[in-house]
């Protein structure tokens, strides 16, 4: 029988492998927001499979809204991303060293 | 030996295809097959989805995701001139602690999961009539309208913000203005000059 710990678990595991993503590909911006896209997918799934298991459609509301503001934060990532690579030619996160941060 | 049931067997076979793409999308070298991975997981998802009852939000993950998101993602990607090798310089480096840094998120999240609270079996399911689209429709158009509508607003915040971003001004170029070209009058283009006729000597 498949119960709700399940999606939780597989939700768990998928959020941690993004958070290993960023660990090891923190040189490739690209691949870096591709495992922020990936986390949120993960709470996603959390959200849909408490809707389903509680009966409560609030829960697919909000997966909804993640959807859109995901959707927004993507567009203007990868926007930031072009204007970056036109004037340093480079997107590896070790050469934005301009803030002295 | 206990026999799998069908729904048993959905969850397993696509929450492997899942854990294994997300793990080939975080290792492959090619940003493009990491992607493509990435594609991947999300039909997946959809798929899962749409076995829990929230077809609508199955359907709008492929709309969106993979058919919006991803496909934009692969064009920025084939787009810019990227030195691979670059890029994955400190892969190995960095594994130990990103193996770590994992595996203790995961074991923590498993421990506060695993708890018999979340224990909850399936509801039954639902009849046949039921529709999940008009269902999310009428909660979303009547108690989080106002959400609904700030949701549209960060929309159009993202497009403004994209295309002001990457919007590149070239003084140089040669380009047509209709409004100069509408208001020019004839007076401004011929010019009458008056003189005196030329006489052969």
């Amino acid at each position: 029988m498949i119960g709700l710990n399940h999606y939780l678990i597989l939700a768990a595991i998928l959020f941690s492998l993004s958070v290993a993503g960023i660990f090891m590909n923190r040189k490739n911006l690209i691949v870096i927001l591709m495992s922020i896209e990936l986390m949120l997918l993960a709470v996603n799934i959390n959200f849909v499979a408490f809707s389903y298991f509680l009966q409560d459609l609030a829960g697919q509301v909000f997966v909804f809204f993640i959807l859109t503001v995901a959707a927004a934060e993507a567009a203007i990532g990868l926007a930031i991303l072009v204007v970056l690579f036109r004037n340093r030619r480079t997107i590896n996160v070790r050469d934005l060293d301009e803030l002295k941060g | 030996m206990a026999m799998i049931t069908a729904d048993q067997f959905i969850f397993y076979l696509f929450s492997t295809i899942m854990v294994l793409s997300a793990l080939r999308m975080i290792t492959v070298r090619n940003p493009v097959h990491a992607a493509l991975h990435l594609v991947l997981v999300f039909f997946t998802t959809a798929m899962l989805w749409v076995s829990l009852e929230a077809e609508f939000l199955g359907i709008v993950l492929v709309l969106v995701y993979v058919g919006a998101v991803m496909v934009l993602f692969i064009f920025v990607i084939m787009m810019l001139d990227i030195n691979l090798v670059k890029l994955r310089e400190g892969f190995i480096r960095f594994m130990p602690a990103a193996v770590l840094v994992a595996s203790v998120m995961l074991a923590e999240l498993i421990i506060v999961v695993g708890a018999s609270v979340f224990r909850v079996g399936r509801p039954p399911a639902a009849p046949a009539d039921y529709d999940n689209t008009r269902a999310l429709g009428e909660v979303l158009y009547t108690e989080y309208v106002y959400p609904f509508e700030i949701a549209s607003l960060i929309l159009l915040v993202a497009i403004i913000a994209a295309i002001t971003l990457t919007l590149r001004r070239r003084p140089d170029t040669h380009h047509q203005n209709p409004s100069e070209q509408i208001k020019v009058k004839a007076s401004d283009r011929v010019r009458v000059v008056k003189m005196e006729a030329e006489k052969d000597s």
